[in-house]
């Protein structure tokens, strides 16, 4: 039983550590750092090494000072093992495994006895491996993103690896791929356009959306089972299934080509999810406060003005923020629709550009980046009100 | 007395409805059954504009006495293939000017020429011709004449609403669109897509319900690729995988992973030898199903991490007390809590996947093996220019998707409510 929960600690526990060096390894390369050799299995028998050394040591020395004399001694066996490489690689080696040596202080011989324990050492590493994992697999193409947009065709060309950035250099050097597609491709106006578009889209879908989301939830007619239910079914029909009669019928009536169209067709297609998401949060609001308003004497309108918009603020502002990252993103309809480059969305002015095949792959990318940013830079500060939109509209994606 | 006011009520209430039923209807509902209806006719992207009779006008001298000009009208039918009945034409003279002998189609009333030329066949051509004088002998200006655009109307069948039907396009969509193999790249893809990111999906919420230094900051990135644009992230992707200067092979090259790069999204089948059998992988369909699972995994992760907060802690100590560890913690605790929600995600994304376009567009547009139905639909009705293929297309996915749907309301669409 011992010797099963020790082995299964040596192997997590090394192979853990053999995927940060390695992960830190991808990502120096990738700073220009020649290296050619994982060097998987020495690494690997130095991991096991170090996990035996610091689960036999244990309590019996201090923590701080048992952690840096590991870390010390094992970075200068990874020395020795591995190519020679700049002095703050090693350093960032020297970090790695004191995080290493620090996530595995609960580990003694005594911990090994406990019920369960080598189930409970696969699940605490596969949280630590999990979470390395995701962060990496998550942002490193946002990274290549970014970094290759400060770079040169012909630098990535001569070596596809190397990203390092030289800060050195003048700063209208570094933003050259930004310049350049503001000027010559007219970047300016394809966020001008997007951004009309989509707030166009937010102002117009709330103003159809909360009179009938207050219709829908406050008020008796006749059909309401129907709609309420009809609602998320429309939803649920693909942009796909209704491009063709859209495009055949807006070319005929000229609005093909033209902002007009886009807000028409986002409107239409957001409002069902718009409409939903409102009405669920008009219920909960307590019906006496509106009779109070009646009592005062507002019509219907004064009622949803004044009392009803005050109240539901959050849920207009995540239908809001919804809506916009929609609009923002949307592709199929901008791709069908616009064939003028005067009046391209920031998404078709991107696809449009690859189009062209000797567009040098940085500019593709700090288009990329201008038309991410403003949404995730939304994201993290309305975090709140665009998760709840996210949950309540993901029956589409 | 409560009789009126309920009648207000109704009243009240359609007129607040009115707008966005009417948007949802002629934009929603209205292309869902125009569909149906392009899908039996053989109609092409060329022939969906409306014939309409056009004129250029050409001012020309006709002697040195500037008094006397010459007006060509070179007319012509915009349309190849239709008809126009009707065509009347019309155009302004500038006062004291007055044409001379007039065609027998035409009539001059006050400073107006109009004439009635009856029916264009398709392609129709005509040089029109028509003298002017002033009547003053006055010197005509050109650029006044030149300035003033003529007028032209007609009658034309708008072919989408002809009434010739036929059956051709459903069966070329059977029998000559190699209509199997899209039906099951199509499922292929949706079910390994869904799947995926489910799986993802629970492991990254298993993770995050864990306490651990950051956790906020690892929820909002486990959301980026939900949120962030697909044309940017897709475009992002084909440059990393890239086969000559993609970072992605390059770094396999380099650590002696691959021997050579691998053409990710362009290749279609990889061969692979395992124990003496020969596999073939469908490599850039499973490269987009990767991308699928990337990019769609933080929704599911979102949904099973609601419900698993959501989950009373004292269950979990409870089963310590028993005796249980973590694995029969997740089996017995964990599992039954999420199998509703992961039902229902997995009919929401199946659904979903199954109408994906633009990702599979944006990476392969369609090539190497990664053609699903929507992207036919695509591929029919733009890039073959075939409209009533296309609409026919779309239908076979309609008729699909109310499948699905059915079965979705069917089997969990009352849990879906309750959760």
């Amino acid at each position: 039983m011992k010797f099963k929960s020790l082995s299964i600690y040596l192997l997590t526990s090394s192979i853990f550590l053999l995927c940060l060096l390695s992960i830190l390894k991808i990502m120096s390369t990738l700073q220009g750092i020649d290296f050619t050799n994982l060097n998987i299995s020495q690494n690997f028998i130095l991991g096991i090494c170090l996990s035996l050394g610091l689960l036999v040591v244990g309590n019996k020395l201090n923590h701080f000072i048992k952690i840096f004399s590991f870390t010390s001694v094992f970075t200068i066996f990874y020395l020795y093992i591995n190519e020679s490489a700049p002095i703050w690689y090693y350093i960032s080696v020297f970090i790695v495994i004191l995080f290493f040596s620090h996530k595995v202080k609960n580990y003694n011989l005594n911990y090994l006895k406990e019920d369960f324990v080598s189930e409970k050492i696969i699940f605490d590493f596969i949280t630590l491996f999990g979470i390395i994992f995701f962060a990496f697999v998550i942002l490193f193409p946002f990274y290549i993103m970014l970094v290759t947009s400060f770079k040169t065709q012909i630098a990535l060309l001569v070596n596809p690896l190397d990203f390092s950035l030289d800060f050195k250099k003048d700063l209208s050097d570094l933003f050259k791929s930004y310049f350049v597609i503001f000027d010559t491709y007219n970047f300016g106006r394809y966020i001008l356009i997007s951004s009309f578009v989509s707030i166009g889209t937010v102002i117009i879908t709330l103003m159809f959306a909360i009179p009938a989301a207050y219709a829908v939830a406050r008020l008796n007619f006749f059909g309401k089972t129907f709609l309420s239910s009809s609602i998320l079914i429309i939803y649920m029909f693909p942009a796909i299934v209704l491009v063709i009669p859209l495009y055949t019928v807006f070319s005929q009536l000229g609005l093909r080509n033209s902002v007009v169209g886009l807000l028409i067709v986002y409107t239409a297609t957001t409002l069902p999810v718009a409409i939903y998401m409102l009405q669920g949060y008009f219920k909960s609001i307590p019906k006496e406060i509106e009779d109070a308003g009646i009592m005062d004497g507002h019509s219907w309108f004064g009622i949803i003005l004044k009392i009803i918009i005050p109240l539901s603020l959050p849920a207009i502002a995540s239908v809001a923020l919804y809506v916009f990252m929609i609009a923002w993103n949307e592709f199929l309809f901008s791709l069908m629709f616009l064939d003028n480059p005067k009046s391209f969305t920031l998404s078709r002015a991107i696809q449009y550009l690859t189009g062209d095949a000797e567009t040098p792959r940085q500019y593709l990318m700090a288009g990329s980046v201008i038309v991410t940013l403003p949404v995730l830079v939304i994201f993290i500060y309305f975090e709140k009100y665009l998760v709840s939109g996210l949950t309540a509209g993901s029956v589409k994606g | 007395m409560s009789d009126t006011l309920s009648k207000i009520e109704k009243r009240t209430a359609y007129t607040l409805l009115l707008p966005a039923v009417f948007l949802v209807f002629s934009i929603i509902l209205f292309p869902i059954f125009a569909n149906i209806w392009i899908s039996f006719k053989e109609v092409s992207l060329k022939d969906i504009r409306i014939p309409e009779p056009r004129a250029k006008k050409i001012v020309k001298s006709i002697s040195e006495n500037t008094s006397e000009l010459k007006i060509i009208y070179k007319l012509r039918n915009s349309s190849l293939i239709q008809k126009i009945s009707d065509v009347e034409f019309k155009d302004k003279l500038p006062s004291n000017v007055i044409p001379v002998d007039l065609d027998s189609r035409c009539e001059f009333k006050s400073k107006i020429i109009k004439c009635q030329f009856g029916e264009w066949k398709a392609k129709y051509r005509e040089n029109f011709e028509v003298l002017i004088k002033d009547e003053n002998n006055n010197e005509i200006d050109k650029e006044v004449i030149k300035s003033q655009k003529p007028s032209l109307s007609g009658k034309a069948d708008n072919i989408l609403l002809t009434t010739n039907f036929t059956l051709k396009n459903f069966k070329k969509v059977f029998y000559e669109n190699d209509f199997l193999d899209l039906l099951l790249t199509t499922f292929y893809f949706t079910f390994f897509g869904t799947i995926g990111a489910i799986f993802f999906g629970i492991l990254a919420a298993q993770l995050v319900n864990q306490n651990f230094y950051g956790r906020s900051f690892m929820r909002s990135i486990l959301l980026f690729p939900y949120v962030g644009p697909v044309v940017a992230l897709a475009y992002t992707w084909t440059l990393l995988l890239d086969p000559n200067s993609g970072t992605f092979n390059a770094l396999m090259v380099n650590f002696n992973i691959f021997d050579e790069p691998i053409n990710l999204l362009g290749q279609k089948y990889m061969v692979m030898n395992i124990f003496g059998f020969e596999l073939k992988l469908r490599l850039a369909l499973t490269t987009v199903i990767f991308f699928e699972i990337w990019r769609y995994f933080p929704l599911a992760f979102l949904f099973i991490l609601a419900r698993l907060q959501a989950v009373p802690k004292d269950l979990y100590e409870a089963a310590e007390v028993d005796g249980a560890g973590p694995l029969k913690k997740f089996v017995h605790i964990t599992l039954p809590q999420i199998t509703a929600i992961i039902s229902i995600l997995f009919m929401i994304r199946f659904i979903w996947n199954f109408n994906k376009f633009e990702d599979i567009f944006l990476l392969t547009g369609g090539a190497s093996g990664t053609r699903t139905l929507p992207i036919n639909v695509y591929q029919q009705g733009f890039a073959i220019s075939d409209i009533g293929m296309g609409s026919a297309v779309s239908i076979v996915i309609v008729l699909l998707l109310i499948i699905f749907m059915f079965i979705y309301f069917k089997l969990i669409g009352r849990k879906a409510n309750e959760i």
